[in-house]
């Protein structure tokens, strides 16, 4: 086991460790449905522009990939390649369910083929609420992440309640 | 012999010899078939399509769409839903230009129920309409520089988009799914200073579409990329139920803005010319619908010029009942035509719909037009086609 993963590394190598973590999130593209065209707008729009925060959205394969957005409606059929794909990607991983539909099934909350939640098939890390979400507040979940993994402690990945974008609990 | 003469002389050559080195290639290296998924998760299919193609060397002997990941059950869930709660969900048929999944819904609920918009409803329905079919084109004219290796268009479409969308927030509230439509008119009036400002954007649209002209349609790079690659014939496009940019770039003249005058909407007011071009292939399909978006921007200059005053409700009543009947009512959206069959039985919800949705019909033309082609090609007729995997599946 490694100074970093058994947990007795400096301070500050860890806060540079961190902080080169967080400024060099390499995010997958993977468009679902409506949350793509705002995903692309904060990674592509010269508005929000994603890259000045060290979001890097160029990864070809899962496994150069650090961050994983799912970003729109996960059906029953997606549902395997998107566990494929996200066992695919190197520790550490994050996760952003954004829009509705990745949170708890949104607008399909009835529908026979959707998958009420991305959350029953990985792990989750930040939920950005909203049908699609405004790219601001995607900037906010990456933010909102970034800080989490700067005051991460290496060896203890994978604690913690997810975030919430805006607030609220999930019960 | 000119100088031009020679040089295609010399191409045709070299084209010769680079086919005898091929032929040669495949006979002594005895290439094996191979079978390729392309998707469920690929940037180029807009989603999550997922393409299962055969392989030969790099040419594709058949290839097969395997639709269905993006199915979420429209059809049925409209059956549950109150008529003023279908239009939330069929926003998110085709995500891009959502205003204009509503209107035919609408339309058809409004023909059950006897009812027609006042003139300013249908103006500002128009006028949406249009814009959603901004933001939609906008996007393709970049994304198809993009599956191309030209990265710099994208930037400029999400630049443009974002004011189109501005408007359609400004006026809907809604950014991107503006659920804006009633039985029977609009949700509200357009706001105070809102004609000048949308004047202005459509001058940014404008300047965006020269911009792709000068950036990509006089590229030698695309030109060599789209010309000839994926011709759709005319007779083949009628039969597979192509609509849209993709039939009139097959040189078929057809619009239902201009060819149906009875849909009860503002385009009969409007002066646009219906572009065609008679290539059919991929470059013909990029360019006709450029000039559609400049056409587009024309109509909502001329619409806001003579926005008609009055009401933009009808007398409807305040919980929506609709009589028992069907009605069929199709328009002509941004990627082809959408249509909704509604069958009702008296009650507050549709009792069965159907949708029409134009991508369905395009793509069911990849097996045929991908036949043959070489893989890169792959992407850029599926570029080309332009579909949205909401729009498929549904």
């Amino acid at each position: 086991m490694s100074l970093v993963e058994s947990g007795r590394s400096p301070k500050a190598l860890t806060w540079l460790l961190n902080y080169g973590r967080k400024r060099s999130l390499w995010a997958y593209q993977w468009g679902l449905a409506c949350c793509a065209i705002e995903m692309a707008s904060v990674y592509v729009s010269p508005r929000f522009d994603v890259m000045r925060l060290g979001v890097i959205p160029f990864p070809a394969s899962a496994r150069q990939a650090d961050l994983l957005i799912i970003s729109g409606t996960v059906t029953d059929k997606m549902a395997p390649p998107i566990r494929r794909l996200y066992e695919q990607m190197p520790d550490p991983k994050y996760v952003i369910s954004m829009g509705s539909c990745a949170n708890c099934g949104g607008p399909y909350w009835d529908s026979y083929s959707v998958t009420k939640g991305v959350d029953q098939i990985i792990p989750v890390d930040v939920y950005v609420p909203g049908c699609p979400p405004r790219p601001e507040a995607l900037l906010e979940g990456i933010v909102l992440l970034q800080q989490r993994i700067q005051n991460e402690d290496p060896a203890e990945r994978w604690r913690g309640e997810p975030i919430i974008v805006g607030g609220g609990v999930i019960s | 012999m000119t100088v031009t003469e020679t040089a295609s002389e010399w191409q045709k050559a070299a084209y010769i010899a680079g086919q005898a080195a091929d032929a040669r290639v495949n006979v002594e290296l005895e290439t094996e078939g191979m079978t390729l998924n392309i998707g469920p998760q690929h940037p180029a299919t807009h989603g999550t399509l997922r393409i299962v193609v055969r392989l030969d060397g790099e040419q594709v002997l058949w290839a097969d769409p395997v639709p269905g990941y993006m199915h979420r059950g429209y059809e049925k869930l409209c059956e549950v839903r109150k008529y003023p709660q279908v239009t939330t969900l069929i926003n998110r048929i085709d995500w891009l230009s959502s205003f204009a999944n509503e209107v035919p819904f609408i339309l058809a609920a409004e023909e059950l129920l006897g009812v027609e918009a006042p003139p300013r409803a249908q103006y500002i329905r128009t006028i949406l309409f249009e814009m959603a079919r901004l933001a939609n084109i906008t996007l393709f004219l970049g994304d198809m520089g993009a599956q191309l290796g030209a990265v710099t268009p994208v930037f400029y479409a999400f630049r443009d988009r974002e004011h189109v969308l501005d408007m359609i927030e400004s006026a809907t509230g809604g950014r991107f799914h503006p659920n804006f439509d009633r039985v029977g008119g609009i949700k509200d009036d357009l706001p105070k200073g809102w004609i000048a400002e949308a004047k202005d954007v459509m001058e940014r649209v404008r300047v965006f579409c020269d911009q792709m002209d000068q950036l990509l349609v006089g590229n030698e790079i695309f030109q060599t990329r789209t010309r000839g690659i994926g011709v759709v014939p005319s007779a083949v496009a009628l039969d597979y139920g192509l609509s849209g940019a993709n039939l009139r770039a097959s040189g078929v003249d057809w619009d239902l803005r201009r060819d149906d005058p009875t849909i009860p909407m503002a385009w009969k007011h409007a002066d646009f010319k219906v572009w065609t071009h008679p290539d059919g292939d991929s470059f013909a399909r990029y360019w006709v619908r450029l000039q559609e978006t400049r056409e587009s921007t024309k109509i909502i200059d001329q619409l806001l010029d003579d926005l008609p005053a009055g009401p933009i409700m009808t007398k409807v009543p305040r919980i929506i009942k609709i009589p028992e009947g069907e009605a069929y009512v199709q328009t002509e959206n941004p990627l082809g035509v959408m249509g909704y069959y509604v069958v009702s039985k008296g009650d507050l919800g549709p009792f069965r719909v159907k949708i029409r949705t134009p991508s369905f019909n395009n793509i069911s033309i990849a097996p045929w037009i991908l036949r043959g082609v070489y893989v890169p090609d792959v992407i850029t007729i599926l570029a080309s086609l332009y579909f949205i995997l909401g729009d498929i599946d549904r």
